[in-house]
């Protein structure tokens, strides 16, 4: 009786007729991409044109900020995971590299690799743990481990304990001195960023993604038409948090010091939300349109006197309109709004 | 263990209890292979919590689910559906901001036959055709009517391709036109040689496409027959008594 011969409905269904490679999902799903895509190129190529150090820094932290919120799109707009303590990935990979290169010498561009994989491992066991939480219960367990990794650092000595490790200045000399080091820490950013653009939309149009956007519809649904929900949602958890890891390890060589406020800063966390749901969660660009808003607003309010000490209550209010006034965010605007493009925005 | 005595489906004294309440007790029949077996009985009788069991949503109390062969109790069910049965759900479950397309596409992608993305959209038109759903492709699940929604449900399992497909009141709150074009549906479908497990409260509809009906009442398996014997079973009329809607629908529909 179990035979493998095909299902009964097979012959049944398989009524052709169709042809099928001019609606084929390649076809159409190019243009997004290349719109992506050519954002991040264009963006990434500016402080070139410019030229100036000021361009360059600004597209640093725009492009870092690009990168975080695309990977927490993964599991918060594909798989509808709130992770609020995010930030634990950045602030753990940033240690794990950070200490390789100060303690025992090693090269930025193998601890960097190292420090995203210990983010990827601290997810995966993250997810065998909470990832069976739903909704708020799930984003107040992040919010817990963000702190529980904080005050562990904290009272770790290998790591420095409260004060943190530093570099001596004299590592940036392999690097061709600190101005040239500036320039390389930038285009590795930037190379992330490519990276986690394209990884997005792979993962957006492929059959894990399929898996992940039924997870974040319906779970009970997704499980009885066969989405192996708990590794479907652990994978995304760590995809979502390798290149965080990675990120923390070039942020804290390029700033020179590591400490636990910074590291595990829970604010920059709710940010990192604000720019997903700002630009629209699920979607590719989201992100990229997200957190590129985010920070030109940001470094604006930071010029005025009167908001520089209000960037949270800021960031707190963006939050509060966008989920009462634009749930889809920008993009997501955008897409009902303008059917035509619907193919263009993903 | 699992003598097979050549039924597609064995449920052998299932028992399924939520805390102090069974409300699935001690049933057990077989279905079997191309047959088209009618469920039926009261509201609450456990008709739902029985599919429940059967993939594999609710881990039972007691028993053995055994499937082409192979012993599937309180499997997960995404192993059940990979192994060849697909449901539909009573209260409609579609992946709302997903496109039609997208949310059958992942019925032929994670159903019995794992097909890669290509293939599931092939597979995703072709049953979007045979359910007059094609023309909705491109629409977000979300903006269809419930009769769309039925029809969506049903083509999410059919793209799995299963050997087994459980129907979970795919009738209900339809038109008397749409009722007869899901009939049709219904028809078609166990043409193409799918066994299929039914539940409905539209008698007609059901004695016109069972095979043979079972009956529950509080969780118990209370008559098995066919059709026109279940309509005269004085112990399924009884049954039904406490519900005087549906022993009159019961009484007309033979
Ligand atoms: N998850 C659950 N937890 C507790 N009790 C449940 C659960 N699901 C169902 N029940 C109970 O089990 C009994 C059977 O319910 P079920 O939904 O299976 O009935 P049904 O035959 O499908 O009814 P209907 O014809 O109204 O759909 C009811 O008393 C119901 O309240
Ligand atoms: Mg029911």
């Amino acid at each position: 009786m179990s035979s493998s011969k095909p299902a009964p409905a097979d012959k049944a269904l398989n009524r052709g007729g169709f042809n099928l490679e001019a609606i084929k999902l390649g076809g159409w799903k190019y243009p997004a991409f290349w719109l992506a895509l050519g954002l991040v190129l264009i963006g990434g190529f500016v402080p070139v044109i410019t030229g100036t150090n000021t361009w360059r820094e600004t597209m640093f932290l725009i492009l870092m900020a690009v990168s975080l919120a695309s990977s927490l799109n993964i599991i918060l707009g594909y798989t509808g995971y709130v992770s609020f303590g995010h930030i634990v990935f950045f602030g753990l990979g940033g240690y794990v590299g950070f200490y390789l290169i100060a303690v025992h010498g090693w090269s930025l561009w193998l601890a960097a690799p190292v420090g995203g994989l210990a983010a990827g491992i601290l997810a995966l066991l993250l997810g065998k743990a909470i990832l069976h939480l739903r909704g708020a219960y799930f984003a107040l367990a992040t919010i817990g481990i963000n702190e529980a990794v904080r005050t562990f650092v904290n009272n770790f000595d290998l790591f420095g304990g409260p004060v943190g490790l530093e570099l001596n200045f004299l590592v940036y000399k392999d690097y061709g001195g600190p101005a040239a080091m500036q320039w390389s820490t930038y285009w590795a950013v930037f190379g992330l960023t490519l990276i986690i653009v394209v990884l997005s939309y792979g993962i957006k149009f492929s059959r894990f993604g399929l898996g992940l956007l039924a997870i974040r519809e319906d779970e009970e649904a997704a499980m009885v038409m066969g989405v192996r929900t708990p590794s479907a949602k652990t994978w995304a958890y760590v995809l979502s948090a390798i290149v965080p890891g990675m990120l923390g390890v070039i942020f804290f060589f390029r700033n020179s010091s590591i400490a636990p406020p910074e590291a595990f800063r829970l604010h920059r966390s709710i940010e990192f939300i604000v720019m997903v749901m700002l630009g629209g969660q699920g979607t590719v660009l989201g992100p990229l349109v997200g957190a590129t808003t985010y920070e030109a607003l940001r470094s604006f309010l930071l010029t005025s006197p009167l908001f520089k000490d209000l960037q949270l209550a800021f960031a707190g209010l963006l939050l509060l309109l966008i989920v009462l006034f634009v749930p889809t965010g920008i993009v997501g605007w955008l897409r009902s709004r303008f059917r035509s493009l619907w193919r263009i925005l993903e | 263990m699992s003598q097979n005595n050549g039924a597609l489906l064995q449920v052998r004294n299932v028992t399924k209890e939520f805390g102090g309440l069974t409300a699935v007790s001690n049933v057990t029949f077989d279905i079997p292979q191309g047959q088209v077996l009618g469920l039926i009985g009261p509201n609450g009788a456990g008709k739902t919590t029985l599919f429940n069991c059967i993939n594999g949503v609710f881990p039972i109390t007691r028993g053995q689910i055994i499937f082409r062969g192979v012993d599937m109790t309180n499997w997960k069910p995404y192993d059940v559906v990979r192994l060849g049965l697909a449901r539909t759900h009573q209260i409609v479950r579609p992946l709302q901001e997903l496109t039609v397309l997208e949310n059958v596409m992942a019925g032929a992608c994670y159903g019995h036959e794992q097909r890669p993305l290509s293939q599931a959209e092939e597979i995703a038109l072709e049953v979007l055709e045979f359910l007059h759903l094609a023309e909705r492709r491109d629409q977000l699940a979300a903006n269809l009517n419930v009769a769309q929604k039925k029809r969506l449900e049903m083509a999410r399992a059919l793209a799995a391709r299963p050997y087994l497909l459980l129907l979970d009141e795919v009738l209900a709150g339809l038109n008397p036109t749409e009722i007869a074009e899901m009939v049709q549906v219904v028809l078609r479908i166990r043409e193409q040689g799918v066994t299929i497990l039914i539940i409905e409260h539209v008698m007609h509809a059901l004695m016109n496409v069972s095979d043979r009906v079972i009956v529950l009442d509080h969780g118990e398996l209370i008559a098995e027959g066919l059709p026109g014997e279940i309509v005269n079973d004085p112990n399924v009329i009884e049954a039904y008594l406490g519900d005087p809607a549906l022993a009159e629908k019961l009484m007309s529909g033979g």
